[in-house]
């Protein structure tokens, strides 16, 4: 049972945590909520499709199916957040200025809202399939179904309640702040998953990840429960190598560029 | 504009990881053989040559899923009961570099050593 619960746990922590900081920095964008249910209900769907073919999905691509398949929903990802970050660039301010002003964000605010929600998608998809393959796998395992099945609830839970204790230390932000704080977050979990893809990308023999850069693991695990939290939000990874050092910089890079880019769009007189 | 080029970034992402070529080879590397039974590895302990890239052919010879996952060699790889899946390294450092199931965690360990 304990088994069960701390792989479920691990599995739904990463995506309960992406959940929380979509819902923080959309906070006031109406159908913001409708939207990311949209994303978690599809990523399982989705999650259990992968599960049930991942047999073919695992032979395609010359052997290496999941290792691409990963990294092209962490890319894909990326590119959302990225372009999340540059609508909220270009529209933030006059939205932090009102936030009663939901009127103006209900119209213009579905666009970049579908965004995130396959940000959330690509979150419980990656991790969901992981865990249904675990509980279908010990469905069909002999005895102690019903405690994997308890630990495996209780997993959930406790995962669920990361993200919401998340999500609830975020709303605590002033709302001034909170674009911004939120802002970050986002470009560091891009960051993080662009570096996360890069793993994969070697994994399936298409480039080098280069020389391990340096070892913080005596400082901070990263199987280690905060290692893994920091993992998720901040790209954490104690044995860097230069690919993923490259994909973490670069991708900040091009969320900087993309901001000033659309912060400088917003700034040109409008015609209403 | 901006949401243009992020679109632009996720298709041509896509279309890159989708063109999966194999890169040439001078020398084929070798393959080393790891069997899944009863939730354990076998062998449990494989030793290769450093600095030499090489292949780890998984058979999963039980009827439920497992997941060969090493944090050490930047793998992890769901392999379904009855089938296999191959795992390419490149050339390690010399080392241990351990391995697990990791739905089998109690019994399936083993790790890969580089001399």
């Amino acid at each position: 049972m304990i088994a069960a619960l701390v792989i479920v746990f691990r599995e739904v922590l990463e995506a309960a945590l992406v959940v929380g900081i979509v819902l923080a920095a959309t906070r006031g964008l109406a159908g913001s909520r409708r939207w990311v249910s949209f994303g978690i209900v599809g990523g399982l769907i989705g999650a259990a499709l992968v599960a049930r073919f991942a047999g073919a999905l695992t032979d395609s691509l010359e052997g290496y199916g999941q290792e691409i398949f990963n990294a092209s929903v962490l890319l894909i990802a990326v590119a959302m957040l990225i372009w999340h970050n540059a609508w909220m660039a270009s529209h933030g301010r006059q939205m932090a200025a009102d936030m009663r002003g939901v009127g103006d964000a209900v119209r213009a605010g579905d666009r970049p809202l579908y965004a995130l929600a396959v940000v959330v998608g690509a979150a419980v998809l990656r991790e969901g399939a992981e865990t249904v393959l675990f509980l279908y796998g010990l469905a069909a395992s002999d005895g102690g179904m019903m405690a994997s099945v308890t630990g495996g609830a209780a997993g959930l839970l406790a995962g669920a309640a990361a993200g919401a204790a998340l999500y609830f230390g975020l709303l605590r932000i002033p709302p001034r702040h909170l674009f911004k704080v939120t802002g970050w977050m986002i470009a560091l979990l891009a960051a993080g998953m662009a570096a996360q893809a890069m793993v994969f990308l070697s994994a399936a023999d298409m480039m080098p990840l280069g020389p391990t850069l340096w070892d913080t693991g005596w400082l901070l695990r990263e199987d280690s429960l905060t290692g893994k939290i920091l993992h998720t939000l901040v790209g954490y990874v104690a044995e860097p190598t230069e690919a993923q050092l490259a994909a973490y910089l670069g991708t900040l890079a091009v969320i900087a560029a993309a901001n000033t880019l659309a912060g400088r769009a917003a700034d040109k007189p409008a015609t209403t | 504009m901006s949401k243009h080029i992020a679109l632009l970034a996720a298709l041509a992402a896509v279309t890159a990881v989708s063109f999966a070529g194999v890169p040439a080879r001078a020398a084929e590397p070798k393959t080393y053989e790891l069997i899944i039974k009863d939730h354990k590895f076998t062998p449990d302990r494989i030793e290769v040559p450093a600095g030499e890239p090489f292949y780890l052919l998984v058979k999963n010879q039980d009827s439920g899923v497992e997941e060969f996952d090493s944090y050490d060699l930047h793998r992890e790889k769901v392999i379904h009961g009855g089938r296999e899946a191959k795992i390419k390294l490149l050339g390690l450092k010399p080392g241990t570099y351990n391995f697990i199931g990791e739905f089998h965690q109690k019994t399936a360990l083993g790790a890969v050593i580089a001399k």
